[in-house]
């Protein structure tokens, strides 16, 4: 069973529009969506999340159609550019954030957040604001916090594209390795071969509002003939 | 074998003295300089317009303070100038009056302001423009217009509702009114600029994170925009507490509706210049307090 389902998804933000994009992300697999800058990655993971009003199309998760859905009824773990943190939080705060407006109380919520924590490290971070945070610690505190609701999929925007190229690398490798054990799908957006290659399963390839392409790297690199595929992964 | 060709300047230098300046317009041993140097001309102008602005306040204080000594009262009596049961009410009415006022602000100001930063709607600048009206209109113009807004129409209707059931506008209920027309929109102005400052991804990384549009505002954008709400809550009150104007228009100069500001110039006008003096050292106390009060909420303990 797939886990996300986008069928003919179209919708238009000023003069740029998303035209008629499908693709599907199976249980537990991790799925890259490269394409230059204005490509259309960034609203397209908008729309899966609900977050940007679709012309157009499906979105389902797990055969659950929820394309009319508002944001916060589609369990979609959503990691920003920046992280997305609450400055007014510190981390445990930040972490707990999700399980806390379920109505969960600090006690319980911390005792559900003790897993990711641990997976993720983030013990002795806990009691730290935010602002005092290191570019990947930021990334892990997003992550914990988008994890903490037990998300059906996760959705990742550029989540590494601030990052050195050394905590770029680890911070991929750690995404990955979190990613499977906790075997939830996800979608993870970028432009960098590298990045795609450290993490993907499949890559779908973005240019001008379309999805181009769909395979892993090597098939992409091998079969695809198209500029922007040929663009993006041979030019690093 | 060939010459070695002149490399041929891109562009041709305008005189063939060396030039005294760099291209940013310094002399070279200038640009040598540490930047600190070069940032201590900025520390004085900056500091000096600091100390400037500061030196009229505590100027103006002094003054009052000095004047009031300087009439050789007894410090007896010019306690009893501060004690005095007109002052003491009107102190009472202006701390009342204000603090109505400014609750009635912040009520109507976070939602309006929140509107007017966070949604796209048809006529959005015009509705931008009008809110900014009473900030421009002169503050007699204000008390005029709602004279003219209760002399008739639905205004008159309301007024004749309102003492049908006892209440009379020229009361601490008209004080309120006129305050809050007065500083709505500064209160509108400043909210809105604080949501403005407060990312609106944010909103929307709640919503992905099970908040309702409700919950995202309370626990998402109104602790982001508190700094700034608090600072236009400064600035809503001082307004409100000074308002002067409108007050002699609309409520008039009665004993039951002398404010500070009013009674100040009752007193002025008859040639009370020592208890206008009083009641000025008395706004200037509570002025004091208030923003040391702000500035505790905003948790800067370094004011102190």
């Amino acid at each position: 069973m797939n886990a996300l389902e986008v069928v003919d998804l179209t919708l238009r933000a000023g003069s740029f529009a998303v035209q008629e994009v499908s693709f599907t992300v199976g249980e537990g697999e991790y799925f890259v969506l490269m394409g230059m800058t204005g490509s259309g990655k960034s609203l397209l993971l908008k729309a899966v999340c609900g977050l940007a009003r679709i012309a157009r199309g499906r979105v389902t998760l797990h055969r659950r159609d929820v394309t009319a859905l508002e944001a916060r009824f589609r369990n979609i773990g959503y990691v920003p550019q920046d992280g997305g943190l609450f400055p007014h939080l510190n981390v445990l705060h930040n972490v707990l954030f999700p399980l806390t407006v379920a109505g969960l109380k600090p006690v319980p919520a911390r005792a559900a957040v003790e897993g990711i924590v641990a997976c993720l490290g983030l013990e002795k971070l806990l009691a730290r604001s935010v602002a005092y945070l290191s570019g990947g610690e930021r990334q892990k505190v997003a992550l914990a916090r988008a994890l903490a609701r037990k998300p059906e999929l996760l959705v990742l925007d550029e989540p590494v594209c601030a990052l050195d190229e050394p905590t770029r690398r680890d911070t991929c490798r750690e995404l990955r390795r979190v990613q499977k054990e906790f075997g939830v799908a996800t979608v993870h957006v970028c432009h960098s071969r590298d990045e795609a290659a450290l993490v993907s399963d499949r890559v779908g390839i973005m240019c001008e509002g379309r999805l181009v392409d769909i395979g892993t790297l090597e098939e992409l690199a091998t079969r695809s003939e198209h500029a922007a595929v040929q663009r993006l992964l041979n030019w690093n | 074998m060939n010459e070695p060709q002149e490399a041929i300047p891109l562009a041709a230098p305008r005189s063939s003295e060396p030039r005294a300046k760099s291209r940013v317009g310094r002399p070279p041993e200038e640009q040598l300089r540490p930047a600190g140097r070069r940032l201590n001309r900025l520390c004085l102008v900056s500091g000096g317009m600091l100390v400037l602005c500061v030196l009229v306040v505590v100027g103006l204080v002094t003054a009052d303070l000095f004047y009031l000594l300087s009439k050789d009262l007894p410090l007896a009596d010019i306690g009893k100038l501060f004690t005095a049961r007109a002052v003491v009410r009107a102190m009472k009415l202006s701390l009342l009056t204000s603090l109505l006022t400014l609750a009635l602000v912040v009520v109507t100001a976070i939602p309006a302001g929140y509107a007017l930063s966070r949604f796209r709607f048809p006529g959005r600048a015009l509705v931008n423009a009008l809110v900014d009206v009473p900030i421009f209109l002169p503050p007699v113009v204000v008390g005029l217009s709602l004279l003219a807004f209760f002399g008739f129409g639905l205004g008159s209707s309301l007024k004749q509702a309102l003492s049908g059931v006892g209440i009379s506008l020229v009361s601490w209920i008209g004080i309120v009114l006129c305050q809050y027309v007065m500083t709505m929109s500064y209160g509108i102005r400043s909210i809105k600029a604080a949501f403005d400052a407060a990312p609106r991804d944010l909103e929307h990384v709640a919503y992905t994170l099970g908040c309702s549009p409700w919950q995202a505002f309370w626990r998402v954008s109104l602790p982001l925009a508190r700094p700034g709400m608090l600072a236009g809550c400064i600035l809503v009150w001082a307004r409100g507490i000074g308002v002067f104007g409108p007050l002699m228009v609309f409520v008039g100069t009665g004993p039951r509706v002398q404010v500070m500001p009013t009674m100040m110039w009752l007193e002025l006008s008859v040639g009370n210049i020592e208890v206008s003096l009083a009641i000025a050292l008395i706004m200037l106390v509570m002025a004091g307090a208030g923003l040391t009060v702000v500035h505790f909420l905003l948790g800067d303990r370094s004011f102190l």
